[in-house]
């Protein structure tokens, strides 16, 4: 008799997955607070197909506002990334973009906040900084990846920066432009995002429009925001992009005086542990303490909650792609089926998070479960678009089965190891995600960041980033080693 | 003086060694073909003459390396990067300089390239892309080719176009070739590599294709 083989290693890491989020989802709390979500649900319904595009006059510049701040941001971003990823291969560098990048936007945001205050410097180096951090990492990957066979036919004795700029730039070039199109759209929900922390962007009026229950402007403005990330690709034009950057930095409210008196008191006095600053005998005893009851009160609780909600958020994510990639798929789905399917995971995927767990928040009342959904529902649109334009390269033969029995036995165990691999990919995002939707109420690292915020206490906040970027630049390593481990990777196209 | 000399030397890469006992004298002038079978370390042996050699040689390797996102004239142009200032170069993949196209020009005009100059080499045919690579190596202005298996994608007719530049532009030919009439045809001397060492060194003046033919025997067959 054959024994029953052991469960493949990826078999054995979906169920430990699995089984992962299950425990967290027992312990979560996913209650539905508010006493009526229907009838809230129908108004916001009624308000989406009744956009009202002249609530405010102000929505134009909104708008104009949001494309500045991603322009501006994503381009600098772009132009750091780059030198960084020429000195990639120094540990320092590596180590110190994975920091950056491991410290969202949103929280990049808050800190500038306390320096600039709401000049626009805030919103372009929160978006900037990041990003570099991120393009660096992905431009040095393509240089690596880059055809090396040219090298050889280089005359000797070539200069290193000619050799550069003729044989590794030019093919790395066209990849380059692809990638800062997909940033540019990201810098893009990021822009919008920044107005919930009070920049003039998009997520400025959403927030205000929600709140007063104006769902018909709310409606205008998501609609705008799709329209311009579809269009991308038709405004977006080489030529052009000096043009745009001009405007866009000519548009911005340069004029917000900062004053520099507030910017050496964040770093000499702000940012110093309360216990440290005065001084003297007991100092160190003091900051123990503080550092205690901050790590046991706040951080703990924090990490655990982020943890908790990313593991379920993960899982969630990956359920959702195996729904949503059909939707999209040629080989399960007819031409007319998919217009409607793209359609979906286009507004799925260009909702930022953060403006879906708001709105669901709102709806549901506070509780994991709009995160859990808001997070799921993106990342999977993300995943499940990239999984769906792969199955359009896969031939079957002509006597595949069909319908369910094609989806189990003749697409599913194709799409799965690259869907796992992008899973993993994300994770590290979902989790950095998770942490900024704190902001909104739910208690993860975030929450307690922006409290710490709000009370004006500086250092601890400041700690309270340095534990969240910890735990993501932890969470990639992980993330990394199981990638390795199973062989799953990622092509240029899906980063 | 003689170009290069290898005396009982070995070669190989990432640390194994392929040949050993090699014994080699080049002179200068000399057209010069390896043959053997492939894997035999043809292309080990080129490429150690090619690192005696340095900034001598231009080299021609077998899989061609043109970068796929530059125009025939960049590509060929790169035959003379070491010659340049890197602000001249960055100049020259920017906005070319005339004088530098009319240099190109005149390499490109008698391979029948011209047309293309500004076309990117992902639109060429194989006897234009295989030609364009030549055009690299002819720009380069050592006086020595270095050249695996560089007809090895193209028909006979285009094959002796190639091996014909290369002799009439260049001093000294050095080659990897698998077809062994044309070997005989246009290099005057031939080194037969088996079994990673050197087992035949002769000129090749009235040699037919069977004399090589031990040379491809699998001796415990």
């Amino acid at each position: 008799m054959i024994d029953r083989r052991d469960p493949s290693p990826l078999a054995r890491t979906t169920s430990g997955f699995l089984f992962v989020a299950i425990v967290c989802l027992v312990f979560a709390d996913i209650a539905i607070s508010t006493v009526d979500p229907w009838r809230e649900f129908g108004l916001l319904l009624k308000g989406i197909v009744t956009p009202d595009f002249y609530s405010t006059d102000s929505l134009a510049l909104a708008l104009a506002y949001t494309l500045a701040f991603a322009l501006l941001g994503v381009a600098l971003g772009n132009v750091f990334g780059f030198g960084l990823a020429l000195v990639f291969h120094l540990r320092f560098v590596r180590v110190g973009c994975a920091f950056i990048r491991a410290i969202h936007e949103l929280f990049w945001a808050l800190i500038f906040l306390q320096l600039f205050g709401l000049s626009p410097l805030t919103g372009v180096l929160a978006i900037a900084i990041p990003y570099a951090g991120i393009i660096a990492k992905v431009y040095a990957e393509i240089l690596e990846e880059a055809d090396q066979r040219p090298l050889s036919a280089v005359p000797v004795g070539s200069g290193r920066a000619s050799v550069f700029l003729f044989v590794r730039l030019p093919d790395a070039w066209a990849h380059f432009r692809n990638y800062s199109m997909y940033r540019l759209e990201c810098g893009l929900r990021s822009s919008a995002v920044l107005g919930f922390i009070g920049l003039p962007t998009l997520g400025y009026h959403l927030e205000s429009a929600f709140k007063q229950g104006q769902y018909s402007e709310v409606s205008a403005l998501l609609i705008l925001f799709y329209l311009v990330i579809a269009t991308m690709r038709i405004w977006m034009k080489k030529p052009l992009l000096p043009v745009y950057l001009v405007g866009a930095a000519l548009i911005l409210p340069w004029g917000v005086a900062f004053s520099w008196s507030n910017i050496s008191r964040f770093f000499t006095v702000d940012i110093i542990p309360f216990p440290l600053r005065a001084g003297g005998d007991g100092s160190l005893a003091a900051f123990g303490d503080w550092l205690a009851l901050l790590l046991f009160d706040q951080a703990w609780p924090g990490m655990v909650a982020t943890i908790q909600l990313t593991m379920i958020a993960l899982v969630a994510t990956g359920f959702l792609t195996l729904i949503f990639f059909p939707l999209i798929s040629p080989l399960l789905l007819g031409r007319a089926a998919r217009t409607g399917g793209h359609t979906f995971l286009v507004i799925a995927r260009s909702t930022p998070e953060y403006i879906l767990a708001f709105i669901l928040l709102n709806l549901w009342g506070p509780s994991m479960l709009p995160a859990i959904v808001a997070l799921s529902l993106h990342n999977a649109a993300i995943i499940g678009h990239l999984i769906g334009r792969y199955t359009e390269t896969v031939q079957l033969r002509l006597d595949a089965v069909k319908g369910a029995n094609r989806y189990f036995y003749e697409v599913l165990p194709r799409v799965y190891r690259p869907m796992l691999a992008l899973l993993f990919y994300r994770w590290e995002v979902i989790l950095r995600e998770t942490a900024i939707l704190g902001i909104l109420g739910i208690a993860t690292l975030g929450f307690y960041v922006d409290s710490a915020f709000a009370d004006l206490r500086f250092d601890r906040a400041l700690l309270l980033i340095l534990v969240t970027a910890m735990l993501n630049i932890c969470v990639d390593t992980i993330s990394r080693s199981i990638r390795s481990r199973l062989r799953l990777q990622t092509t240029l196209e899906q980063r | 003086m003689s170009l290069l000399e290898l005396k009982d030397e070995s070669a190989g890469y990432n640390g194994k060694e392929i040949l050993s006992g090699l014994n080699v004298r080049i002179e200068p002038g000399e057209r010069i073909a390896l043959v053997g079978e492939s894997g035999a370390g043809k292309s080990t042996l080129l490429r150690l003459f090619y690192e005696r050699l340095g900034a001598k040689a231009a080299l021609m390797p077998q899989d061609s390396a043109l970068v796929q996102a530059l125009t025939v004239f960049h590509n060929v142009y790169m035959g003379r990067l070491h010659q340049r200032s890197v602000w001249r170069n960055l100049r020259n993949l920017v906005l070319p300089a005339r004088d530098d196209v009319e240099e190109v020009r005149k390499v490109l005009i008698p391979l029948r390239l011209e047309e293309k100059m500004f076309s990117g080499v992902g639109q060429l045919s194989g006897g234009q892309y295989q030609r364009t690579a030549l055009a690299r190596a002819l720009f380069h202005s050592g006086d020595v080719i270095v050249a695996d298996e560089p007809v090895s994608s193209v028909d006979e007719h285009q094959a002796r176009e190639i091996l014909e530049a290369m002799n009439t532009q260049k001093n000294t030919v050095l080659l990897a070739m698998h077809d062994r009439a044309l070997a005989i045809e246009f290099a005057d001397r031939i080194i037969g590599v088996k079994g990673g060492r050197i087992v035949m060194d002769r000129k090749s003046a009235g040699m037919t294709p069977s004399d090589l033919d031990s040379l491809y025997v699998n001796a415990d067959a």
